[in-house]
């Protein structure tokens, strides 16, 4: 029953962008991603590396 | 073509191939459940000073077995059921590639058994995290990559779902809140497993000898981003799981869709950087990075639970004061039905989790207090209030729950039903605060012998920490009867509950379908809108509901106090001055 106009049928109101973002759930997983891997893995993994081999 | 059938009782649809995968994921999960719980009263037998049961070699390995039998296998199998649930049964769609879904549920099953049985050879004893450079063998952490595998198999499946659901318009508007729920968990599982993807496979590349080297301070960064975060799933889960009991039981509405769902957004943005807490003793890593995730980022998501704390309680407040329960403050709560296990089983969890594991969550994230209890058995005191008390109950009242309607079997021992959760909400309760007062006096977790024993450094505890470790047992004790009267009720419920359905027998009950004429081809009809909100304007939610508005005031002051308490503590801990 998909049809073509599935992606564009709501446009008689426009979509609040926070609804637009909630609503998309490709989104959500990018971001839930990209946030920790940033802030978490990629920093810490960096300030690991980092440190000083001893002598 | 796909084919559904209605459930008489609740009118919910159940996708055949899902129906199918649901059961058996679930019935997969209390297998895990039984195992992990027969392991746990071993451990908590060895813990308790005056039992002393295990010798100290099978202590360390029966505790991995535990706490990966637990925390890892009955917990994510159970997940995998949820996904599937709120996928395909919420939303009346078909399951996206059931057979995808069949290949992740077979790699899991090998998983457990390639990493149980090299714990059980003895020679990976290595503790549920499994740090390096501690070795285990090879087949340890294959085990575990297969179910990870497998379980990001699932999730995939689940995302897939969505997307069928959304183009054959199954459903109007945005997804049910319970449904964006397991979608917050499934994100979350994802960044889990990939995390865990990055450590483990060159572990296991480590124990067959193609690396040289694994860093530790690496490790521990990469591996908390798995261990902190599967945690994380199973809050995001177990909070969906709170609204859609709320929602059946009581046709409660969340107080405000919005908020709920915005807190589901926190949750997916921030809570994943907390994994940071479990670091902050250890050398190596700055205090800005620290800080940034365990304070601005975790507070956030914090905030995003105390929101579903007090939006699911309120939900059921406006409920029930709806049905007329207006008296004083509390009448909602009193007559609420607390002899009906999936409602005491829910609030039980909900309670336990807020208070007891929301409070030391709190204060062990704290990186100035934490170092109070780092490493002592405050720490499980903890994690068994939020991941026992809180996540596993919650599946035990959902439980309660799906056994007529998805199992199509009557429970049996109604009357134990009743008590279960109490006895295995209390006496897990029990353990949670006594392994957290006995942790505040230093008492080391992972160890099989506080009295040290025949030890060159020995180290005498407080007569109090003995007592307190005593007392914490007993509440083990309770909590595996508790676990037991679960495990008898529903496998009880399964093989010999009176059948709903002709066609419910045996086989029925482990994952084949039905009778054929059970099911018909005819597409369910589609989800309508949800109707309007309960409560419009969030902002006067503490008037609409105004003993959940209590409820939080004494979690919030409670929480206060006791974070002070530890700020004293803290500042007695080197008596300087
Ligand atoms: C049924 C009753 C249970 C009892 C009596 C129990 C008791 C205990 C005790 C005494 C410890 C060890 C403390 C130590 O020496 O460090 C422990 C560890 C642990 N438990 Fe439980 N537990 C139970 C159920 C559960 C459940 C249902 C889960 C998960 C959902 C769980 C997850 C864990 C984990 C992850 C550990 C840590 C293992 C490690 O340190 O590597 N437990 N448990
Ligand atoms: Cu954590």
């Amino acid at each position: 029953m998909a049809d073509e106009t599935s992606t564009q049928d709501a446009p008689e109101e426009k979509v609040p962008v926070m609804q637009q973002i909630i609503d998309n759930p490709f989104l959500l997983l990018f971001l839930g991603i990209a946030l920790p891997t940033v802030f978490y893995t990629l920093w810490g993994v960096m300030e690991v590396a980092t440190i000083p081999v001893a002598p | 073509m796909s084919q559904f059938r209605q459930c008489p009782d609740t009118g919910l649809f159940f996708h055949k191939p899902a129906e199918s995968l649901m059961k058996a994921n679930a019935v997969a999960g209390a297998v895990c459940l039984l195992i992990g719980g027969i392991l746990g009263l071993l451990v908590i037998l060895t813990r308790w000073p005056a039992v002393h049961l295990l010798p100290a070699d099978a202590f360390y390995m029966v505790l991995t077995a535990h706490g990966i039998t637990c925390l890892i296998f009955w917990i994510i199998f159970f997940e995998m059921a949820i996904l599937y649930f709120a996928g395909s049964t919420l939303l009346r769609s078909r399951l996206a590639t059931p057979r995808w879904a069949w290949a992740g549920f077979v790699l899991m099953i090998v998983g457990v058994i390639s990493t149980l049985t090299a714990i059980f050879q003895g020679g990976s004893s290595v503790m549920m995290t499994s740090y390096v450079p501690m070795p285990a063998a090879p087949h340890f952490y294959l085990g575990l990559i297969l179910f990870a595998v497998g379980a990001l198999i699932g999730c995939f499946v689940f995302l897939g779902t969505l997307v069928v659901a959304k183009n054959e318009k199954t459903y109007e508007g945005s997804i049910p809140l319970v449904t964006f729920g397991a979608l917050t968990a499934c994100i979350i599982a994802i960044f889990t497993i990939a995390s865990g993807a990055e450590i483990l496979i060159p572990t296991f590349l480590w124990s067959v000898g193609y690396i040289s080297h694994i860093d530790a301070a690496m490790y521990r960064v990469i591996w908390w981003a798995l261990g902190h975060s599967s945690q994380q799933i199973n809050v995001s889960a177990h909070v969906a799981v709170w609204y859609l009991i709320a929602g059946v039981l009581f046709g409660a509405r969340p107080m405000s869709e919005k908020v709920s769902r915005a807190a589901y957004l926190l949750y997916i943005l921030f809570l994943q950087l907390a994994s940071a807490h479990h670091l902050l003793t250890d050398p190596g890593i700055s205090s800005d990075w620290k800080i940034f995730n365990t304070s601005y980022a975790m507070y956030l998501a914090v905030l995003a639970s105390m929101i579903h704390g007090l939006t699911v309680p309120g939900a059921i407040e406006v409920a029930q004061r709806n049905k007329g329960l207006t008296n004083g403050m509390f009448e909602w709560l009193r007559k609420a039905p607390w002899g009906n296990p999936v409602f005491s089983g829910m609030f039980i969890s909900l309670i336990g989790f807020g208070f007891l594991g929301g409070i030391s969550g709190v204060v062990m994230g704290t990186e100035q207090i934490s170092i109070i209890i780092h490493n002592t058995i405050y720490v499980p005191g903890h994690f068994h209030a939020t991941v026992v008390v809180g996540t596993t109950l919650a599946w035990m009242a959902l439980t309660y729950l799906l056994i007529p309607v998805l199992f199509r079997r009557k429970m049996i021992l109604p009357g134990l039903a009743k008590w279960q959760p109490y006895l295995f909400g209390g006496g897990m309760s029990i353990v949670a605060i006594f392994h957290m007062a006995a942790g505040t006096l230093g008492v080391a977790r992972r160890h099989w012998d506080m009295g040290f024993a025949g030890n060159p450094l020995g180290f005498e505890y407080p007569g109090t920490a003995y007592l307190l470790m005593g007392i914490a047992g007993v509440g083990g004790v309770i909590a595996v009867i508790g676990g037991a009267a679960y495990l008898l009720i529903t496998v009880g419920s399964l093989l010999f509950g009176e059948k709903l359905d002709a066609s419910a027998g045996i086989l029925q009950s482990f994952g084949v379908p039905l009778a054929d004429s059970v099911y018909s081809t005819e597409k369910p009809e589609r989800l309508p809108m949800a109707p309007a909100e309960a409560v419009e304007g969030h902002g006067d939610s503490g008037f609409e509901a105004p003993g959940t508005f209590v409820l939080a005031m004494v979690l919030l002051v409670s929480f206060v106090v006791y974070y002070f308490i530890n700020w004293k503590y803290l500042s007695e801990v080197w008596p300087l001055s």
